[in-house]
């Protein structure tokens, strides 16, 4: 069969090469590569967690009860953050009753219903570019719509709105891939006992891929918490002294939406309103609001991540 | 019960099939199945009878459409692409054919169970898995679940082993138990066929006897068609066998003629163990 026998791997076939260095340098090579690698790690790392702790070296002091239940004053260290994370609530409930269903209905409808065609490739190549649009334009978006052509005005109904279209293309990304990581065996065994589509959908699609979905929004939430350009640009207020009003009251009809209304601020305004006055006492007052607003953040990433480590746990196929 | 039986007239299947006395549960006819147009047709003019409460065995070696024809009996296929189907599956007692446009894929599958290659429980717990057929057709009572879900529980031979952690979750059982939950989940319905896609692939021996045993035991109330690997199986638990090559079908008839005298030379080959 074969006309040519190959010749063996002999130190004389090999001719120059010294396999002791040969060894010796690839091992050298792939040593280089993990230190390389260790190295640009570290100092990601090192980087956020020196902000971090030159942050919180200046603000833990300052953080107290009354920090919490006082409203921004003109006096440094009566000033507190009451209107600031009462709106930041608000307008983060308003951002979740909007991203929440759009999102995860419009993900389930893509990877279930979608036929795949052109139309459907370029709608979800654009809602892969959304994600990546600058926040500002998004401010710029609503400040058209809601504010002037719809006359929300600049209430936590518009910021809202605005921030949940901010995060919806992250809803939709991360609920179609929680929803793919459902095998197709599950579904034909389904469909195998008579279900229809949206009884599959309704049945297991849903509530096995729940955990990642929710993972989705709060990453989502956290992202919308720190938000602020689209918010200045729709004209949030950088100093309030009351709070919404209650949704709920004494009397009839004891609901009320009128907070959607209100006007408000939100914590990385008051932050910024904060860092950008000439005293070093407001600074200080700033950079606690930026301790509070980043341990918020950790902490709801933190509880995403738990979430999703439980499901995955429970979910064996 | 279907009518009797006769020979359909293809060239390509010949039938030695003796006195006839089995009643017609379904029946293939002329079958051509492809995904695509434009691809390879997988199944060739099909034509096979299905005899009730008897065991029907699709043999052959990878690759000649047996499962592909299974999955056409509870219309699989049309979850993955717009398919035609040329030619019948008739189902008796009314002769409807089940690949028709005009009949609804739910109403299929809600007539004809299957159950899959790999065990595949829902994440759920057992009584959930077996309800869920029920539930699908909007079956509330409770106390009626319960004596379906412990009667094809019991049918499915586990019972004894599962009646006092019904609310355990279905994935913590073992691979042989989650096959046979999957077998009680398909019959607590009543299908009038049950399609098993070689059921034993994924499990050891011992869960492997358990449920021929099971198949044997099955036959009295449900007409089941199973395709497997293992010839030893299909002798074992089938009555009829149907031996399929590269989309046609070669041979059909009483499983001990096919097994002991196969009257083609590929069926021959295969059975002995020169091919496939």
């Amino acid at each position: 069969m074969f006309q040519a026998q190959a010749s063996r791997l002999t130190k004389e076939s090999m001719g120059e090469v010294d396999i002791a260095r040969n060894l010796k340098w690839r091992r050298m090579k792939n040593f280089m590569f993990s230190v390389v690698g260790l190295l640009t790690l570290l100092f990601a790392i090192c980087t956020l967690l020196a902000l971090f702790i030159d942050l919180a070296l200046t603000g833990v002091p300052r953080i107290s009860a009354e920090f919490f239940t006082s409203f921004p004053s003109r006096f440094p260290e009566k000033a507190g953050i009451l209107s600031a994370w009462v709106g930041s609530l608000a307008v983060m409930v308003v951002t979740a009753f909007v991203a929440i269903p759009i999102g995860v209905a419009a993900g389930i409808y893509l990877e279930e219903y979608a036929p795949k065609n052109f139309f459907t490739k370029i709608i979800e190549l654009n809602i892969i570019n959304l994600a990546g649009v600058p926040s500002i334009t998004f401010g710029l978006m609503a400040l058209g719509l809601f504010v002037y052509k719809l006359k929300f005005g600049q209430s936590i109904l518009t910021a809202g709105m605005t921030l949940g279209l901010l995060v919806l293309p992250i809803v939709i990304v991360t609920t179609r891939e929680a929803i793919r990581t459902i095998p197709n065996s599950i579904r034909e065994a389904s469909y195998g006992l008579g279900a229809s589509h949206w009884q599959t959908i309704q049945h297991h699609v849903l509530p096995y891929s729940s955990g990642g979905i929710l993972t989705g929004v709060i990453i989502s939430l956290s992202r919308a918490i720190g938000e602020t350009a689209p918010l200045i640009t729709i004209g949030a207020l950088t100093f309030i002294a009351f709070l919404p009003t209650a949704p709920v009251s004494e009397v009839f009809p004891y609901v009320s939406f009128q907070w959607l209304s209100d006007a408000f601020t939100v914590m990385p305004i008051q932050m910024f309103n904060w860092v950008s006055r000439p005293q070093k006492e407001f600074h200080v007052n700033a950079a606690a609001t930026g301790t509070v607003l980043l341990i918020m953040t950790l902490l709801m990433n933190g509880v995403a991540i738990f979430i999703r480590y439980r499901f995955r746990r429970r979910m064996k196929w | 019960m279907g009518p009797q039986f006769e020979i359909p007239s293809t060239s390509t299947t010949k039938f030695n099939l003796g006195v006839q006395t089995d009643f017609l549960r379904s029946q293939v006819k002329n079958l051509s199945f492809s995904y695509n147009p434009k691809e390879k047709i997988i199944l060739k003019n099909v034509s096979l009878p299905i005899f009730d409460k008897k065991v029907t065995a699709l043999i052959g070696p990878s690759g000649c459409g047996k499962t592909t024809l299974l999955r056409c009996f509870n219309r699989m296929h049309d979850l993955y692409n717009e398919v035609s189907y040329d030619g019948e599956i008739l189902l008796y007692p009314e002769s409807k054919n089940i690949l028709s446009r005009d009949v609804d894929p739910m109403e299929v599958r809600m007539r004809i169970g299957m159950v899959f290659q790999k065990p595949n429980p829902f994440p759920k717990t057992i009584y959930e898995n077996v309800a869920y057929g029920l539930r699908v057709r909007g079956i509330k009572k409770k106390s009626y679940m319960d004596e379906k879900i412990e009667v094809s529980l019991q049918q499915a031979g586990l019972w004894t082993e599962v009646k006092d952690r019904l609310n355990a979750q279905a994935t913590s059982l073992s691979g042989g138990q989650q096959q046979r939950l999957c077998i009680a989940r398909a019959l607590v319905t009543d299908p009038e066929i049950l399609l098993l896609d070689e059921p034993t692939s994924a499990l050891d021996p011992i869960s492997t006897s358990h449920i021929e045993e099971l198949i044997v035991e099955l036959k009295k109330d449900v007409t089941i068609l199973i395709v497997t690997h293992n010839l030893h199986q299909a002798a074992r638990c089938s009555d009829y066998t149907a031996f399929m090559y590269l989309g046609d079908l070669i041979e059909y008839g009483p499983s001990n003629l096919i097994f002991t005298n196969p009257s083609d030379k590929r069926t021959e080959n295969y059975i002995t163990g020169r091919f496939g």
